[in-house]
């Protein structure tokens, strides 16, 4: 069970776009909303309206900011970060109860949450902080790439993409098979150089992330000035024009 | 890493119980009848104990006999399907050893073999981990298995062994302790990686993804007593080796010695293991960390 397959059918994923994304947190609370409401234990809020509040959460963003090598301007980057569903899904083989499982037929990486013990290992593996372990349930909890949703015949084909990309007001957030090379997603990857986070843990992640296009710059030679186009007025009415102003 | 008392106590105890079932096993102190007994409850209740121990480290604890079935794959299913064969193989050689006065060496020699095993995966359970390069070294399992064999020399009563094997561990602690302060340098994994936005130019956190704390942040982005690593460790060198060793080599052998020297090296590997997952740095705590 809890080895990882060869080779899955297909490689479910997302692209996430850190130009587009304007981090507004949308997709945090589309994930939070569907995740409670629907498949599996939900997403539990400890204490809420306290003091010290907390919750579970399968995808959150991060803000940073990029000093460029040349000393330009800091460029803001917002950050969403989930499951990027990786081939090589550390938190896959360390399970101890076979609750950790990639799927054959879409790559999708989910927990079977009867057979989790909630023993948190799976989440010491990722390096990318992808797994919360729910503290109410006891179980530990992460991006299902909304299995539930994406081939949910009971919803309006529209709806059938991750919640967190249905929502996403920008476009900054795009789903597709990225084992397919003719796929929108794989193209967009192909054109736009999308890339891996953290490669060198080893973990093919399936989800890329589109970079930050290079922001304008200012030319260095100032621009030329205009051409006069007001004229002042000759004759009668520069003869007018000067009598109004001295009286 | 957080250090979780119930994982500490686990690591130690059980390490210390089945190395001392490693010694039972061949046949040190070639014990019968109730004195026997003795030795081997004592090697069950820390073994068994520690185990347990880890139990209290669960979320959804009623789940947790499918923790035996993923032993192709996952260390910590290794660690409790060889945990319960090794405790079954010593129960016959037990039981031949009290009731019997009856030695059956084959038992004895396969459970020695089974109890380092166990033991041996108890530490790949960490040491598989690259997401925790401190973890990640190959150090690591022969630390826990020497751990193991020392404070099982100690408890089975053989002053001169375990003296050479409480230094041995001291030394191999500290070479651990150096090599694991340069481990998450070397990766190479920075904000850069982390974000991929390396090329970019220089990353830095601007705003963090949430003000809350969450499990992430307490399990395994766990910076408290860093800042007081270097004292601990000197602190630890105390009691697992120096204090033992001299006590060991300078005082006359008396039951009362045996036990102090016990507590204190115990007190020692409870601080070391403390370390060892206060220390640890996760790869994840890039994207939290400041600057």
């Amino acid at each position: 069970m809890t080895k990882l397959p060869q080779e899955t059918r297909k490689k479910l994923g997302l692209v996430i776009d850190l130009d587009t994304c304007v981090g507004c947190h949308g997709c945090v609370t589309a994930c939070k909303g569907w995740n409670t409401q629907n498949y599996g234990a939900p997403l539990s809020d400890i204490d809420p309206y306290g003091a010290d509040p907390e919750g579970t959460f399968l995808n959150r963003v991060f803000n940073y900011e990029i000093a460029p090598k040349d000393g330009g301007p800091s460029q803001t980057v917002h950050f969403p970060k989930s499951c990027l569903h990786c081939e090589d899904a550390p938190c896959v083989t360390v399970c101890p109860t076979g609750a950790s499982y990639k799927r054959v037929e879409d790559g999708i990486v989910l927990v079977n949450e009867d057979r989790c013990i909630g023993c948190g290992l799976c989440a010491w593996a990722c390096p990318y902080g992808a797994r919360e372990l729910d503290r109410d349930a006891g179980i530990m909890k992460k991006c299902t790439l909304c299995v539930d949703r994406i081939y949910n015949d009971n919803i309006p084909e529209v709806d059938r993409v991750p919640a967190c990309v249905r929502t996403c007001p920008a476009g900054a957030r795009h789903f597709g098979d990225l084992g397919d090379p003719d796929s929108d997603v794989s193209k967009l990857v192909a054109e736009r150089g999308g890339f891996d986070l953290m490669p060198e843990q080893g973990t093919r992640p399936v989800n890329k992330y589109l970079p930050p296009r290079p922001k304008d710059t200012l030319d260095k030679t100032p621009p030329k000035a205009l051409e006069t186009v007001a004229e002042e007025p000759t004759g009668f009415l520069g003869w007018l024009d000067k009598a109004l102003e001295r009286l | 890493m957080h250090p979780a008392p119930s994982v500490i106590i686990f690591t130690s105890i059980s390490g210390l119980g089945f190395g001392l079932l490693m010694w039972l096993g061949l046949g040190i102190p070639d014990f019968y009848g109730v004195a026997s007994f003795g030795v081997f409850f004592m090697a069950y209740a820390l073994s068994v104990g520690g185990l347990l121990s880890s139990v209290f480290h669960l979320g959804n604890k009623k789940n947790a006999i499918y923790a035996f079935s993923q032993w192709q794959t996952s260390w910590l299913s290794r660690e409790g399907v060889l945990a319960v064969i090794t405790l079954l193989v010593f129960a016959v050689y037990a039981i031949g050893r009290i009731f019997f006065a009856l030695n059956l060496p084959v038992f004895g020699y396969v459970g020695a073999a089974l109890a380092l095993l166990t033991v041996f995966s108890t530490s790949m359970i960490y040491t598989q981990l690259k997401t925790v390069p401190r973890w990640n070294m190959a150090i690591n399992p022969v630390l826990f298995l020497t751990y193991a064999i020392a404070g099982g020399a100690l408890l089975s009563m053989q002053p001169t062994v375990a003296g050479v094997l409480i230094l041995l561990v001291t030394v191999l602690q500290w070479a651990g302790w150096i090599m694991g302060d340069k481990r998450l340098l070397d990766t190479g994994s920075d904000k850069g990686t982390a974000t991929g936005l390396g090329a970019v130019g220089k990353v830095r956190m601007f705003e963090t993804a949430h003000t809350a704390r969450n499990y992430i942040l307490d399990e395994m982005v766990y910076h408290v007593g860093r800042k007081h690593s270097q004292k601990l460790r000197i602190i630890a060198t105390l009691l697992i080796g120096v204090i033992p060793v001299a006590m060991l080599l300078l005082l006359p052998a008396s039951m009362p010695m045996a036990i102090a020297v016990l507590v204190i090296h115990l007190a020692g590997v409870f601080t070391s293991r403390w370390l060892f997952f206060a220390e640890a740095e996760h790869v994840v705590s890039l994207y939290y960390s400041r600057g």
